[in-house]
């Protein structure tokens, strides 16, 4: 049907994006790759019946976090990308931390694999991404996950007025 | 379902579809004899002074993380307003429950605005 072919066709896109984005070398025109990135996410979630995580990926990511994203563009005012520094340890490093965490990602999702359903009907997957569906769980048996990320949300805009309202030295 | 897209799908190729026709028409369509003063960066006539990429104050960064922290904010109270009828359909007590979780919610998040205002962290000076 349609559905499949419009989901390989977004995930062509998706993938096309983020080369774009990683291989551009103005940082501006590298943001705007990752919109393009980001949508094409949206429309992957859209054709897999989570309707409400794919409109939120475009309100919030697309939205807002590119906005800040942008911001952060500007107020570095990076004209072009600095040519890359030879290897160093920080970078060793940051190379073994980031391969833990994929091994750790690869591990959980091989290990997981196992458990989910074989089939799921049309109707039941039609049922469980719209946004009743979300609050039914949220709200009642993850009330206090969501909490959490009330304080958290709280945590960033504190810490955002300590970094910006800092007096120069 | 995704059928029920269509129209939007419609719309954003509507909108694609517009904007790149009107960009390149004018592209096409229009002469062009550029000369040094119709290509200089337009300053309210006055002779252009230094780059128009000056670097952004910090306070910026400051009103676009607040932005975010309430957009997420208004994302989570968007299934509640949704469901609330389901809620209270079921019964009085569940619909007082998940209204107690986003009140909370809110005031947590309005410690941070009640903070950022009695530091005048959205004042400009």
């Amino acid at each position: 049907m349609v559905t499949p072919f419009l989901f390989f066709l977004l995930a062509v896109v998706a993938v096309t994006a983020a080369l774009g984005m990683l291989f551009s070398r103005n940082p501006v025109s590298s943001a705007l790759w990752l919109v393009l990135n980001l949508f094409c996410i949206a429309g992957l979630y859209l054709t897999l019946n989570a309707e409400f995580i794919g409109i939120i990926q475009v309100l919030v990511y697309a939205g807002a976090i590119m906005v800040l994203f942008l911001f952060v563009i500007m107020l570095l005012n990076l004209s072009a990308l600095p040519t890359l520094e030879s290897l160093d340890w920080k970078a060793v490093a940051g190379f073994v931390v980031a391969m833990v965490v994929l091994a750790q990602l690869v591990y959980m999702l091989a290990s997981g694999l196992g458990a989910l359903p074989t089939t799921i009907l049309a109707e039941q997957a039609a049922a469980t991404g719209d946004a009743s569906t979300i609050a039914k769980e949220l709200f009642t048996r993850y009330a206090l996950p969501f909490e959490v990320i009330g304080v958290l949300l709280l945590v960033a805009t504190i810490g955002a007025l300590m970094l910006a309202k800092r007096k120069p030295i | 379902m995704l059928t029920d897209f269509i129209p939007l799908f419609i719309m954003m190729a509507l909108a694609l579809g517009l904007a790149l026709t009107l960009l390149n028409l004018g592209k096409f369509l229009g002469p062009k004899r550029p000369n040094r003063i119709k290509t200089m960066a337009y300053e309210s006539g006055m002779d252009p002074v230094g780059t128009a990429r000056e670097r952004y104050s910090v306070k910026f960064y400051l009103v676009a993380m607040i932005f975010i922290v309430f957009d997420v904010e208004v994302v989570f109270m968007y299934p509640w307003a949704v469901s609330f009828q389901e809620f209270l359909a079921a019964s009085p007590g569940a619909a007082l429950g998940v209204t107690v979780v986003i009140v909370f919610f809110v005031l947590i998040l309005g410690i941070g605005l009640l903070y950022d205002i009695k530091k005048g962290g959205l004042e400009f000076d």
